[in-house]
């Protein structure tokens, strides 16, 4: 009985955010899966086609972030997708994305001369239809230059991603808002040395779904969620564990 | 039919210096140059010459006929300039101008007069056009370039000679205008050959006998049995297209309606050729003889007229157009194969051979330059060195990403300078200070020994550490050198996610 009703306020909520104009992921990149994090998104599934936001004004942040977000961007290229970073100058070191499942030669890495380039680099690049998903290292961006950003991937469905590396943040019109710091790795058996990636993932702002925190593994070319140790700012309970 | 056009500035030294003085045209004006220790008259203008003052003459003998001559100093080397100044400006009428030193210029007008509605009009409007610029041409038109200057220097009204009639406008001109030695004039005029016509049908051995091979030579260009090579100012780029205007356009929804128009005469003949772009260079010659142009390349040959277009349209405000444009020229100076049943296998495949990826790259590098990189891999251990650029979109690598070391997701373009404390040698930091912080380090692997390559660098080798502070934030250190030369230093070179 409740499993029944449960379907029914399911299929009805996506109805609802089917009529605010919310797309459903494309066929070929709908497939990404973050494990427990998906319940924090509309639909549970990873909105692609859309802009997100990380911030990380420090550089030790901003290489949290770009591993999350390697990892992110590994899952939507699959083998065919080709990917374009935006920095004003590249600090990305191209061999060491293999080991977040990208091949570092289906990236190109663009580097504008003047910030004020990168925001009509990244619109050009999200207007591209032939690329699966595009990253900016941005300064500092407006709520205006953001919906630009939006507009443009509404067309072409490629995924965006800027990077803010502003002290300050304002609002924004992207889908989402990330912040991810390092936390300590983990070796089995508390071995000695340096263990996999792990990082404190929030989800600070998400359009239609539920912001939360979790603590994130990279481990053998996927996501692992290790704990869910904060609750989301709204609390609602979900769905699935009504019944 | 070829058609050539020969225009000869009469006074060009003399209506150049006048151009900033107009008054020295009404009187008698010479310009001097020293020649063996004498004063030599290079070019007088034309009221001098009507009081009998000629090319060559000594200054001294000038001022004798005339005692108010007014006299400057010429300038050879400058009116070179001038000339090859007008001979671009005349780019407007033809694209193939060639110099024809010291005061004339050729126009190869082949399937150019109906632009201008005829003959007649093409070589009034260019008469018109330069005489407003202040200089006295006679410009001439035949089937040969020999014959258009014959028709140009020496005719009593130059102008249009019609197709098929050259040899008749020769005959009545004497010898001069066949551009011969003064020497083979001298000897035709001391024999009584005062016209073409008296000699033009005399057995050719006979001629040649008498005044040599050069002369048949130069007869044969003026007739037309021999070609006379032209060498234009600028190469004429096999594919191009113009578009000149009635009117001159001044806006900027004008200059985008030439581009649009040019750019689909380009692209349907490139289609009819299965070509495309790789470069391509848009021109405006403007009314005062300037011109503007904006260039795009390529990263993939293409003939599709939107996608130039927008290549076009960042730059194309950088286009002043002043008083006007009167012509717009569009060239394709590296032009590729370009098979179109290609384009559609592409389209949907997606990837790096995408159409749409080539087509955005142009898009970029058009406004920031050549800043888009692609990385291949590299076998080398030195961290620099273990990627290179890749050379184009299609590119494969020729080995495999390595996997089996660890390597920062971020590495300074420069690595910094830190201090260390480290308890015993070649063991890992207890902690380091970089700008100023002091990071504790928690856990630590290492060391991972790079030696330099000899045959590419000298230099000491370094140790890398990978190791953790206490927040939990993953740096890549290493130590340049060994640990008991008290030479080494500690640098921070990149931070793992």
């Amino acid at each position: 009985m409740f499993v029944a009703k449960a379907e029914m306020l399911a299929q009805l909520q996506s109805d609802i955010l089917r009529l605010q104009g919310f797309k459903p992921a494309g066929s070929g990149l709908g497939a990404l899966s973050l494990g427990a994090i998906d319940a924090a998104f509309p639909n549970r599934t990873f909105p692609t086609g859309a802009v997100h936001e990380v911030v990380s004004p420090a550089s030790e942040d901003l290489a949290a972030a770009s591993g999350f977000l390697t990892g992110l961007m590994a899952g939507l290229m699959r083998s065919k997708g080709v990917a374009v970073w935006i920095s004003t100058r590249r600090t990305v070191f191209p061999p060491a994305l293999k080991a977040f499942g990208i091949k570092p030669d289906r990236l190109l890495f663009v580097e504008v001369p003047r910030e004020r380039d990168a925001l009509w680099a990244m619109e050009e690049a999200l207007k591209s239809p032939a690329l699966t998903a595009v990253v900016g290292e941005l300064r500092d961006i407006s709520f205006t230059a953001s919906r630009r950003l939006q507009l443009a991937v509404e067309q072409s469905q490629v995924t965006g991603f800027i990077i803010n590396r502003a002290a300050k943040l304002t609002t924004t019109a992207c889908v989402s808002r990330w912040r991810i710091t390092s936390l300590p790795s983990e070796t089995p058996d508390a071995l000695p040395g340096i263990g996999l990636p792990q990082w404190r993932v929030e989800l600070l702002r998400i359009r239609n779904g539920r912001p939360g925190v979790w603590q994130v593994q990279w481990q053998k070319n996927r996501f692992v969620v290790a704990a869910h140790n904060e609750q989301p700012t709204t609390n609602h309970e979900p769905l699935s564990q009504a019944g | 039919m070829a058609r050539f056009v020969s225009i000869w500035f009469r006074y060009l030294a003399t209506d150049w210096f006048s151009l900033p003085h107009p008054e020295y045209k009404k009187i008698p004006f010479v310009l001097r140059q020293p020649s063996h220790g004498r004063l030599i008259i290079s070019a007088a203008n034309a009221a001098a010459v009507r009081s009998g003052i000629s090319c060559g003459m000594a200054l001294a003998d000038a001022r004798a006929l005339l005692p108010d001559l007014h006299v400057l100093d010429d300038e050879p080397d400058k009116i070179q300039r001038v000339l090859y100044k007008l001979a671009e400006w005349c780019m407007r009428f033809t694209p193939w101008v060639a110099l024809d030193p010291p005061d004339g210029l050729f126009l190869d007008a082949t399937g150019c007069a109906h632009l201008w509605g005829g003959e007649e009009k093409y070589v009034q409007e260019m008469t018109n056009k330069l005489t407003a610029r202040g200089y006295t041409v006679r410009v001439a038109m035949a089937d040969t370039p020999g014959a258009a200057w014959a028709v140009a220097h020496y005719a009593k009204n130059p102008g249009v000679v019609p197709a098929g009639h050259h040899i008749e406008a020769l005959l009545p001109l004497p010898p001069e205008a066949l551009r011969l030695e003064p020497q083979v004039v001298e000897r035709l005029h001391k024999l009584g050959l005062h016209h073409i016509k008296q000699f033009i049908h005399l057995p050719r051995a006979a001629l040649r006998k008498r005044f040599g091979v050069g002369f048949l030579q130069q007869l044969d260009k003026a007739v037309g049995q021999e070609r006379e090579p032209l060498q234009p100012i600028q190469p004429v780029e096999p594919y191009h297209e113009r578009l000149p205007c009635l009117e001159p356009i001044v806006t900027a929804t004008g200059i985008e309606i030439a581009l649009k128009q040019l750019l689909e005469m380009l692209c349907l003949r490139l289609q009819q050729e299965q070509k495309g772009v790789r470069a391509a260079v848009f021109k405006g010659h403007r009314v005062d003889g300037k011109v503007e142009q904006i260039s795009i390349a390529t990263s993939r040959a293409s003939h599709q007229v939107s996608h130039l277009f927008k290549l076009f349209e960042i730059r194309l405000a950088t286009i002043e157009p002043a008083l006007g444009i009167e012509l717009f020229v569009l060239e394709a100076p590296k032009v590729e194969p370009h098979l179109p049943q290609q384009e559609k296998m592409w389209e949907a495949g997606g990837g790096l051979d995408d159409v749409r990826l080539a087509e955005l790259v142009d898009r970029l590098s058009n406004k920031i330059g050549e800043r888009i990189y692609r990385y291949l891999p590299e076998e080398h251990h030195w961290p620099e060195r273990s990627f290179r650029e890749a050379t184009s979109l299609q590119e494969e690598a020729m080995t495999e990403w390595r996997t089996d070391v660890h390597r920062p997701l971020h590495v300074l373009p420069v690595p910094e300078r830190i201090e260390v404390t480290a308890p015993i040698p070649d063991y890992p930091p207890l902690l380091f200070r970089h700008k100023g912080r002091v990071h504790t380090i928690v856990k630590a692997d290492g060391p991972e020994r790079i030696e330099q390559e000899w045959w590419r660098q000298q230099g000491q080798h370094r140790d890398y550490y990978r190791v953790e502070d206490d927040e939990g934030n993953r740096y890549w250190l290493f130590r340049l050198g060994h640990y008991h030369d008290q030479t080494f230093q500690w640098f921070l070179h990149g931070y793992f996610s």
